[in-house]
């Protein structure tokens, strides 16, 4: 795991490490960077289509629910209207398109991240805890088909000049 | 600000940062607030004052629930008083929260950085004060769920069609909504701050509910998407909240109700007393807590801009009110409307015009938005305002309707006004632990500002 002090020297590394053929690594920073995730191979997040399958369920679930209710399990005479009176259940039908892709949208995130996480290696290396501060990472993981232990760590000793860490699984 | 560079830019407004900063020096700063200093002096009396005004709340809400919401002043015709008053005008507080966070983002104001959190915060607990009046005001509040659609022995279901029960389907989606928002805003904040907590127990906490952040690339990608998505949602929701709050008013007969511009009136109504809560809350924390180079001149500025424009389209709900009332010919507006000018609540209506209305036209001279003690005072003076206007739509209209015998003058009684300021007690409470145990300024969007800003010498 290599060291870095500014964003921009991160984002070389990481298109270099990318070139070099390099595809199971992180990067770890204090707040997010752009082009990074391209950068170290990440290409999409399926994270919207979540939320578009969670505010359609929301939507017809919502619609469905007002309509099932009201219509045909206890049809209630207001007014003289209609009981599938669609116009007055669209705003429930629309909180409730909100509220599913919202929690789509969290819970979503969460889970394709893979949190919550309480343990991970990278937790293991003391620098680290800077992260969250204002140092930058990179991570390349011996699971990696190009990874030799010598000989990546001497690439990455050639990116940075703040230091090359081994981290323990 | 990426213009702030040049020297023209930053001579013509001020920088939404101080220069000088550092990822470092912004982290230390924000989180030593929370982590290491004992509070200031100033923090123990504040939260003393609100927590007896929490136990007064307590002792209210106790009282109410035993004997019966008659402690109240309500009574027919003004079936609703101080409780649905209270309730809009938190509501509407709450909006501006959300509308910094998510729809100034959208639209990438980069000033709304060093606000955001504590004005999402700040909507969290509006919206937690607000909830409990229309439950109180059940009567029986112990039934609450029965606003909810659930199986029951009774085999009956909510009227899908009352703008009351859209209320329940808004409001609480708006308390989920914030929260989720506010909690996704915080995560990695909450990773800082394990990293740098110094006690065994803050570690855990934080540890806790950061869940195991520890910002890989490929999880900020999916972060900002899902952080992004909520303010797509989150801005919709806010305007579809205040709008259904209107429609409890405009669907009912009652003149001074029934009108279709309640809606955009309501919204913007909102969003005015929100900036003005912001602003009220937000200039003496900067100053207990020398927090003046993130909360800049600028930010007070813009709000009070925002304040300006949200003012006049509240002053042009109430012209085109005036302007219905005679077009309609309608008779029983007509009265209203005289009644609302010249009746017995008639100083409250020019009270709410003076406050609403002609004081923040002050706003309009550039002295008088840099000045920090006009814009608290304009600032209070919106947020007494805008619960006079509630005060004249829920009651004033309500007191004298089409019969005359059915007339009848209201007043809060006390426990009306302890509940009220209890409430206050609660928000403030609230805040002032929030203060204490979160970062009040998200920290990771700040870090993004330095980078933006361009990184000055590393200390």
């Amino acid at each position: 795991m290599a060291e870095f002090e500014h964003p921009g020297e991160l984002l070389l590394a990481a298109e270099k490490a990318y070139r070099e053929g390099y595809r199971r690594m992180d990067a770890y920073t204090p707040f997010p960077i752009e082009g990074l995730a391209e950068a170290i191979g990440f290409r999409h997040t399926r994270l919207p289509l979540i939320v578009l399958i969670g505010g359609l369920v929301g939507c017809v679930a919502g619609f469905l629910m007002q309509y099932y209710l009201s219509a045909v399990d206890y049809p209630l005479n207001i007014g003289g209207r209609p009981f599938n009176s669609w116009p007055a259940f669209i705003p429930i039908t629309f909180e409730v398109t909100v509220l599913v892709a919202a929690l789509s949208a969290v819970l979503g995130m969460l889970a394709l991240n893979g949190l919550p996480r309480p343990y991970h290696p990278v937790f293991n290396d003391p620098r680290f805890a800077m992260a969250s501060r204002n140092r930058f990472f990179l991570c390349i993981e011996a699971s990696d088909p190009k990874f030799d232990r010598e000989q990546t760590k001497r690439f990455m000793e050639g990116l940075t000049t703040h230091g090359v860490s081994e981290v323990d699984s | 600000m990426s213009s702030a560079r040049t020297p023209t830019a930053a001579r013509s407004a001020p920088p939404v940062l101080e220069p000088g900063y550092s990822y470092a020096s912004v982290t230390d700063k924000i989180s030593s607030i929370v982590l290491m200093r004992r509070p200031p002096r100033v923090w123990f009396v504040a939260f003393g004052l609100a927590f007896l005004l929490v136990m007064a709340l307590l002792y209210a809400v106790a009282y109410a629930v035993s004997v019966g919401i008659g402690i109240w002043g309500v009574k027919i015709p003004v079936g609703w008083g101080f409780d649905i008053v209270n309730f809009v005008w938190w509501i509407g507080i709450g909006h501006a929260g959300t509308l910094i966070s998510a729809i100034l983002l959208l639209l990438h104001q980069e000033w709304r950085t060093s606000i955001n959190r504590f004005a999402e915060a700040m909507t969290l607990f509006a919206v937690a004060c607000a909830g409990m009046f229309p439950l109180l005001h059940l009567g029986r509040q112990w039934l609450f769920y029965w606003l909810l659609p659930y199986p029951n022995t009774m085999g009956v279901w909510p009227q899908f069609r009352s703008p009351l029960i859209w209320d329940v389907f808004a409001v609480s989606t708006y308390a989920s909504v914030s929260l989720m928002f506010w909690f996704v805003g915080l995560i990695p904040d909450l990773a800082t701050l394990r990293d740098r907590a110094g006690s065994r127990i803050a570690q855990t906490i934080y540890g806790i509910l950061a869940m195991g952040w520890r910002g890989s690339a490929i999880h900020w990608h999916r972060y900002e998407t899902a952080y992004l998505l909520l303010a797509g949602l989150a801005t919709p929701l806010v305007v579809s909240v205040h709008t259904v709050v209107s429609f409890d008013f405009a669907v009912g007969i009652i003149p001074g109700w029934h009108t279709t511009i309640f809606p955009p009136y309501f919204v913007a109504g909102a969003i005015f007393s929100g900036f003005a809560m912001v602003m009220t809350l937000a200039i003496p924390i900067r100053a207990v807590y020398g927090l003046e180079d993130f909360i800049t001149m600028r930010h007070l500025n813009n709000m009070a801009k925002v304040m300006l424009a949200t003012g006049l389209i509240v002053g042009y709900g109430y012209l085109m009110e005036i302007f219905m009332a005679w077009y309609s010919g309608n008779a029983y507006e007509q009265f209203l409307l005289a009644n609302r000018m010249g009746g017995p609540y008639g100083r409250y209506y020019w009270a709410l015009i003076a406050c609403n209305i002609l004081i923040p036209q002050i706003l309009w001279i550039p002295k008088a938005r840099n000045s920090v003690p006009v814009l608290f005072v304009v600032s209070v003076v919106v947020n007494i305002g805008m619960w006079l206007e509630r005060y004249i739509i829920v009651v004033v209209s309500l007191h004298r309707d089409f019969l005359p015998s059915s007339w009848d003058m209201y007043a809060g009684t006390v426990w009306d006004w302890t509940t009220f300021l209890g409430t206050i007690g609660l928000f403030l409470a609230l805040l002032f632990l929030f203060i204490r145990f979160l970062p009040m300024i998200s920290i990771f969007e700040m870090r993004s500002l330095v980078a933006k800003v361009g990184e000055r010498a590393e200390s």
